[in-house]
């Protein structure tokens, strides 16, 4: 291997596994029998190949675009080299920045009269269940968070095209068929099939920018209660970038997955590009499969810096693929709401839904809303 | 000899994958000599168009192997990727028993032992790559089969073996070669993840992609050939596309153009003949406009 004399000191397994270690420090997900197949790679290529060697750890090490971006910088500054192969790789996520958005975080001023004198009978978990969220204290938030956990999400059905047994429907003949075989040839009963149903995926856009950063906690809490069902869901949020979080996520203990999920995301409370967030998600996944037929839940309020018509071109072409595009914006749910940000008045033709996300009784409407779609 | 060792290294591999007009590069031709050499399942992931599919019928060819094709969709389940029992010719075989000796004793589980035969098995495409190995197996769109499918198959790819209750276990004598690819619609699974090698097929540089078209359509003029690759590329480029064309579309768009007797990329040609290589309204549009500095650059 083209190592400088430093190295060679060092055997070259030892070289090659701590490459891998220091790989799975990026965050690769490099288990001890990828690490044994890396090295029957190399030794399969040989040493004397430095070609052959990045590209037998490439494919023996990796397993998603994302993880070949960490691969080239990790093997550049372990074994000290440029990489090895050429490829030129096309920036797929450009990285842009802009001023965060300034005021307008949603006045205060309507907020209070949400309490009336119903709630202010009720329970404290029933008026915190309709407070809007940006206005809570942090104990109330803590209070909040255990609140998540007795939302039960359900994901839309819809029509699979496998048949299943049934009562009505039509002649299952083959199954008829089977049993009669069973039975030496008898005849018996005749059984019947009919289309099942699948759940439907749901896709959830989280707003992360500066003017959606009170919800933004409650937001990925909610996300969380979805991911965590072991439902066909993917999450991904949108700042000025667009991060796919659904396996942070994933995991079972929501303040873990929140941890997981905050590390992962980049530009939390910064500017909002939603346009080519959306744009991002469409070309990316979105056309590819996963927003076909979906229910795609986007959180925001609608707050576009770029011009609208962009905006309102994503969202057609969100629509076009979707099953069903619900969006849920937390200052909906305020006395006199009036939809007139730019970016929502070109967004509205595009939706099928247009919900208050701001409280806890909001979420479980949404959660109605997905589950019927 | 044994196929998996017909080639010493990469490069050789490339050489043969090059005799049947696929042009692999180095990373390629490498990766695929590791799944050879090291008898794992290749995953090949990468954009619609970029010849993932197509590796998979080269290797076949290159190695003079059969190719068994497994195309997933969703609620493809074990009867149609592994076997099936022939439930109409067992019930006719049933009758003929029944009419040529109902008036003679038969042994019962003889008639039993003869309904579950070979000839009443139906092989399908992964009980089909285990008997016939060392053949090509091409799992195509994995990612558009169940999350059960997933675990069976890695099931079968770990052992390279299936049980058939009724005739026992059937296992490959050398492992075949496996082919999975994937268009990224879901995450695969990382059990299965990790039994494969890797690879993601990026869309070919320049110099690649004109030697594609030369080999694969020959009939096509040299300049023309090198005006449309350049005007490809170029689209490329543009990340703001919604399908960027790819090697499929750059040779469909050589040929049409050859077709209606061009030598030559000039402005009138390429509006016309557009949408060969770009399929979007909004691209076209795009492309149009833009169409004067992208034949020229």
């Amino acid at each position: 291997m083209s190592v400088p004399e430093a190295a060679t000191l060092h055997a070259p397994d030892a070289v090659l596994l701590g490459f891998a270690r220091a790989l799975r420090a990026s965050g690769v997900a490099v288990t001890a029998d990828r690490e044994r197949t890396y090295l029957e790679a190399v030794a399969a290529v040989g040493l004397m190949d430095p070609s052959g060697v990045y590209w037998a750890g490439q494919a023996t090490l990796c397993s998603s675009p994302a993880d070949l971006e960490r691969y080239d910088q990790v093997y550049a500054a372990w074994f000290g080299l440029e990489r090895a192969g050429t490829r030129p790789r096309q920036e797929t996520s450009p990285t842009l920045t802009m001023a965060p958005l300034e005021g307008d975080q949603g006045s205060g001023e309507t907020q209070e009269q949400e309490e009336d004198a119903v709630h202010a009978q009720a329970s404290a978990t029933e008026v915190l269940r309709h407070r809007d969220i940006a206005t809570l204290g942090s104990a109330e938030r803590a209070r909040l968070a255990a609140l998540f956990a007795v939302l039960r999400p359900r994901a839309p059905r819809r029509r699979a095209h496998r048949p299943t047994p049934a009562a009505r429907g039509v002649v299952d003949a083959r199954r008829t068929l089977r049993d009669q075989l069973r039975r030496m040839g008898e005849p018996g009963p005749i059984a019947w099939r009919r289309r099942g149903t699948r759940p439907r995926r749901v896709v959830l856009l989280v707003d992360v920018s500066g003017s959606m950063s009170p919800y933004a906690d409650a937001l990925l809490r909610l996300s969380h209660t979805y991911a965590a069902t072991g439902l066909p869901v993917e999450v991904f949020t949108l700042g000025t970038r667009l991060t796919h979080v659904t396996r942070p996520l994933r995991q079972r203990d929501p303040e873990r997955a929140l941890v997981a999920c905050g590390n992962s995301v980049p530009d939390w409370s910064g500017g909002t590009r939603l346009a080519q967030g959306i744009k991002v998600f469409l070309d990316r996944w979105g056309r590819r499969g996963m927003a076909r037929g979906a229910v795609v839940v986007v959180f925001s309020d609608g707050w576009e810096r770029e011009a609208p018509e962009a905006l309102g071109e994503q969202m057609r072409r969100l629509r076009a693929l979707a099953h069903r595009v619900v969006w849920v914006n937390p200052h909906r749910g305020k006395t006199g709401y009036e939809p007139v940000q730019q970016g929502i008045v070109a967004a509205l033709p595009h939706i099928d839904d247009f919900v208050a996300g701001h409280s806890m009784a909001a979420f479980e409407e949404l959660v109605e809303v997905v589950a019927r779609a | 000899m044994e196929p998996r060792e017909a080639f010493a290294s990469a490069g050789e591999l490339t050489g043969g994958l090059g005799g049947t007009g696929y042009l692999a590069d180095a990373s390629l031709a490498t990766v695929a000599w590791l799944a050879l050499r090291l008898q794992r399942p290749l995953l090949l992931e990468g954009e619609p168009g970029t010849g993932k599919t197509a590796l998979a019928e080269a290797l076949a060819e290159t190695l003079d192997l059969p190719l068994i094709r497994l195309q997933c969709y969703e609620g493809i389940d074990a009867t149609q990727a592994l076997y099936d029992w022939d439930f109409p010719r067992q019930i006719l075989h049933l009758r003929a028993v029944e009419a040529v000796a109902a008036d003679q004793a038969r042994d019962v589980a003889q008639i039993e032992d003869q309904l579950f035969d070979q000839r009443f098995l139906l092989a399908r495409p992964v009980l089909r790559a285990l008997r016939e190995s060392p053949a090509v197996l091409l799992v195509d769109e994995i990612d558009r089969a169940d999350d059960e499918f997933e675990a069976f198959l890695l099931e079968v790819l770990s052992t390279w073996q299936v049980t058939i209750p009724e005739l026992g276990t059937v296992t490959a004598a050398t492992p075949p070669v496996v082919i999975l690819t994937s268009n990224r619609t879901r995450e695969l699974h990382d059990a299965l993840k990790r039994r494969c090698l890797y690879h993601w097929i990026d869309h070919p540089g320049l110099a690649r992609e004109l030697e594609i078209v030369r080999s694969r359509a020959p009939e096509v003029s040299e300049t023309l050939a090198a005006q449309v690759v350049s005007a490809v590329q170029t689209l490329r480029q543009d990340h703001d596309l919604i399908k960027p064309p790819g090697v499929a579309e750059t040779l469909d768009w050589a040929r049409a153009l050859h077709e209606l007797g061009s030598t030559s990329l000039d402005l009138e040609t390429a509006s016309a003949t557009l949408g060969v290589a770009v399929k979007y309204r909004e691209d076209s549009e795009r492309v149009r406009a833009a169409l004067d500095r992208i034949l020229t650059s």
